[in-house]
């Protein structure tokens, strides 16, 4: 009998299924933009979670990420499964599940489907990819697969908004029903070894558990359950699968060959297949896409687009923000009573601000570029072509995408490790992706291509110099992988297992929501850390502020008529205040690398985040600038003006050779804190936080370095 | 009988058995490639290493090293 559960509670349902069957597509079409925004843009590595409601009932929705199997092998596949399982400890067992399913793969799909029936929760089954389907071929009969699944089965296009109202309706009216009673029948000896299992797992108990637990030869889940204590310890576990064995049952092959007997048997009578298999359009792409010549050719064009659309596409909307900063700090500056509050706003939080604020066009063309190759399936194509480079550095195929996606952020990077299995490949590419260039450092390389290595150039040459240095992070990344892999961490790499996907036309609306979350993600950054760091540095700068002569220097330089004395007296003010002082102190160590004591404090400043460089030289060398230059001015002339020791008329400060090693610089450190503490919780101890910060540091100033006395040579 | 690692491009077969029991073999066995399943290499990667493969109807990306354990008769 149907309890009435009263309005308050609140549905909890889970959508499950393999990757790459728009599952992500289905979330975001059942909730719209009502989603919390994930802490870091990209995949979904961790539990995404939105809100909807259907005849005033509300139903929370948990996106998991995509498995092929509950047989857990990598910490992403266990989050999937302790969720199902209800043994996740901050994400109580959900009410209901949708299984999205993908008609053009029907088998492998309900592999997955009938392995969660089993966890006892209410299911409903979501058809995807009807359409692609049926362009192969393959029909099929839904109301006949439903009878002989025993669940709901609603199809579903959640790009056109088909059959989202069905899927809700269903959703609730199965709420407490009885779960699927069709359920997959192992050998009698196992289900009697199951039923002994059962009873000893007491509260927790499911069919799915015990199941797994009898399954699994290496223990796995049964490992880390019993190190979470969230099940008791199953005594005889190895002494009940002896017995299976001596009966002739093959524990490896037996779930597969028994759960896909199942399906063959009941989905015979609903779907029909074309005799002959349909050449899809995916099998005549892939023809040139993965080719051995062609595919490479064709890989290497895109990155090469990526990086000219992020230089060129972006120049417009850098223009407008600027000019809507310039507009921003001249309106306050006349806002505010002249002062020290008034040099605390504009030159501080305004400049600094707004220099980084001034990246976000780049960013977003970044995140929105790897969105579509994501979207469309091209990025497991990228992952096909390197696989065989990767093993020459000791890992797999997999963790190119980790790394191709730290190009836009680390931390999104080294989270979607967790599709590797392999725990030393996993932490080999946790270690080294910060290595690759992130849209952070392409700001630093942007400011300063733009000031020094574009004007007079041929029009590739500055989409060429980014290449190189994006390059150097992709070059180097490998070969520290490759150190790692011979030393600290040896072992045997695993099997590279990886479904291609079926191309699409990529969704407007899912690389819209991958863009607003990294535009949200790095907006915030800039409002909290980066303005904290801002304010911090502005301050070490404009203390001490006494003037020598009585007075202080702002009063002093306020009252001054001579433009050039008035210059005099602010680098005076500046190279005595808290941070001139501890930037002159440093400078025998930067000199080396072609910096003076500006850019070397800059540097130092930036430990929380690499883009808090350019608010700070933009306030260190915006401070310096007459008033009435400011305004109009911008960092990259004042960058080129500057000179050393600050002397009109001296020699520049920024050549080629220091623009180069500060760049390289940069490319190579491990400024940012946001990556260090999620080292630190991917890889479960600071130390190997510390082992990164280390060596990447070490590497950036032997690699400036060595750019900064070349390029003097040459 | 021929190991799925010797067939060329566009060259078929049913899969026979797969070799060995281990965790890679329950981990091909659970993506599809039982017995009499048809099998197609679709495609080399640029190093020759991995194979693309055309089983129950989606692609597949595996290594030789595994190919070769999969025992197909060529059709």
């Amino acid at each position: 009998m149907m309890q009435n559960p009263g309005p308050a509670k609140i549905l909890r349902v889970a959508l499950l299924g393999n990757p790459n069957t728009g599952k992500t597509t289905l979330f975001n079409a059942l909730t719209g933009l009502n989603h919390r925004v994930g802490n870091y843009p990209g995949v979904t590595v961790e539990i995404k979670k939105g809100r909807f409601s259907w005849n005033g009932r509300q139903i929370d929705l948990l996106d998991i990420p995509g498995t092929y199997s509950l047989a857990p092998r990598s910490p992403d596949e266990m989050l999937s499964v302790e969720l199902v399982l209800g043994l996740n400890p901050s994400e109580p067992k959900p009410d209901l599940l949708i299984l999205v399913i993908d008609a053009s793969n029907l088998e492998r799909n309900l592999f997955l489907a009938t392995q969660a029936l089993e966890s006892g929760i209410p299911a409903v089954m979501a058809l995807t990819m009807v359409d692609v389907a049926k362009k192969n071929g393959i029909q099929i009969d839904q109301k006949k697969l439903a009878e002989s699944l025993g669940l709901p089965v609603v199809e579903v296009m959640a790009l056109k908004r088909e059959g989202l109202e069905e899927l809700k309706k269903t959703l609730v009216a199965q709420f407490q029903k009885a779960p699927c009673a069709n359920g997959v029948n192992f050998p009698a000896l196992f289900e009697k070894k199951e039923t002994e299992v059962l009873s000893l797992l007491g509260t927790k108990a499911s069919r799915l558990l015990a199941r797994r637990l009898l399954l699994e030869t290496d223990g796995y889940l049964a490992k880390a359950l019993a190190l979470k204590k969230e099940i008791p310890e199953i005594a005889g576990l190895a002494q009940f699968q002896e017995e299976l064995r001596a009966s002739g049952l093959n524990l490896h092959t037996l779930e597969a060959r028994t759960r896909y007997g199942w399906i063959k048997e009941k989905t015979a009578p609903a779907i029909t297949r074309p005799e002959i298999p349909v050449t899809t359009w995916t099998d005549k792409m892939d023809r040139y896409l993965t080719h051995r010549g062609w595919g490479l050719a064709f890989f290497l064009l895109i990155m090469f687009c990526l990086f000219q659309a992020i230089f060129t596409l972006s120049k417009p909307l850098i223009k407008w923000i600027n000019e809507g900063k310039g507009a921003v700090g001249e309106f306050l500056s006349n806002l505010l009573p002249q002062g020290m509050l008034a040099s605390l706003v504009v030159d501080g939080l305004v400049e600094g601000v707004g220099s980084v604020v001034v990246f976000l066009p780049q960013i977003l063309i970044l995140f929105g570029f790897l969105a579509i190759l994501e979207d469309c399936g091209y990025m497991a194509r990228a992952a096909f072509l390197m696989d065989r480079v990767m093993v020459f550095c000791g890992l797999t195929g997999k963790s190119f995408i980790p790394l191709l996606s730290s190009a836009a952020c680390a931390v999104p990077g080294i989270l979607s490790t967790r599709v590797i299995e392999d725990k030393r490949d996993r932490l080999t590419t946790i270690l080294v992706a910060p290595l690759v260039s992130c849209s952070a450092r392409l700001q630093v390389y942007s400011l300063l291509i733009q000031a020094f290595l574009s004007e007079g150039r041929p029009f590739w040459f500055p989409g060429f110099v980014l290449f190189c240095l994006y390059g150097l992070g992709m070059v180097l990344a490998p070969l520290t992988a490759w150190l790692l892999k011979k030393s600290l961490l040896k072992g045997k790499g695993m099997p590279f297992l990886m479904e291609l996907p079926s191309y699409k036309r990529p969704s407007g609306q899912v690389v819209a929501m991958r863009v607003w979350d990294g535009a949200w993600s790095f907006m915030r950054r800039a409002g909290t850390l980066i303005a904290a760091t801002m304010v911090l540095v502005w301050a070490v700068l404009y203390f001490p502020h006494q003037y020598p002569g009585g007075g202080t220097y702002p009063e002093r330089i306020a009252t001054e008529k001579e433009n050039q004395t008035k210059n005099a007296l602010l680098s005076e003010w500046k190279s005595q205040s808290y941070l001139g002082r501890a930037g002159h102190l440093i400078e025998p160590l930067v000199k080396p690398l072609g910096w003076d004591w500006r850019i070397g404090v800059a540097t130092l400043a930036s430990f929380p985040a690499r883009e808090v460089v350019i608010g700070t030289l933009g306030i260190i060398f915006g401070i310096g600038q007459d008033e009435n230059e400011a305004g109009q001015n911008d960092l990259e002339k004042a960058l080129r003006n500057a000179r050393w020791n600050d002397k009109p008329g001296g020699k520049p400060l920024f050549d080629i050779p220091t623009a180069l090693s500060l760049m390289v610089f940069f490319a190579l450190c491990s400024q940012c804190v946001s990556t260090l503490v999620v080292i630190k919780q991917e890889a479960g101890h600071w130390g190997w936080a510390l082992f990164t910060f280390v060596y990447m540091t070490v590497l950036a100033y032997a690699g400036a370095f060595a750019t900064y006395q070349i390029g003097v040579l040459l | 009988m021929t190991p799925l690692d010797q067939l060329k491009p566009g060259q078929a077969g049913t899969i026979q058995q797969i070799l060995g029991e281990d965790l890679i073999s329950s981990r091909l066995l659970e993506m599809g490639l039982l017995d009499g399943e048809k099998i197609e290499v679709i495609g080399l990667a640029p190093l020759g290493d991995p194979l693309e493969v055309r089983i129950q109807g989606y692609r597949l990306s595996l290594r030789k090293a595994e190919a070769a354990r999969v025992v197909v008769q060529k059709v």
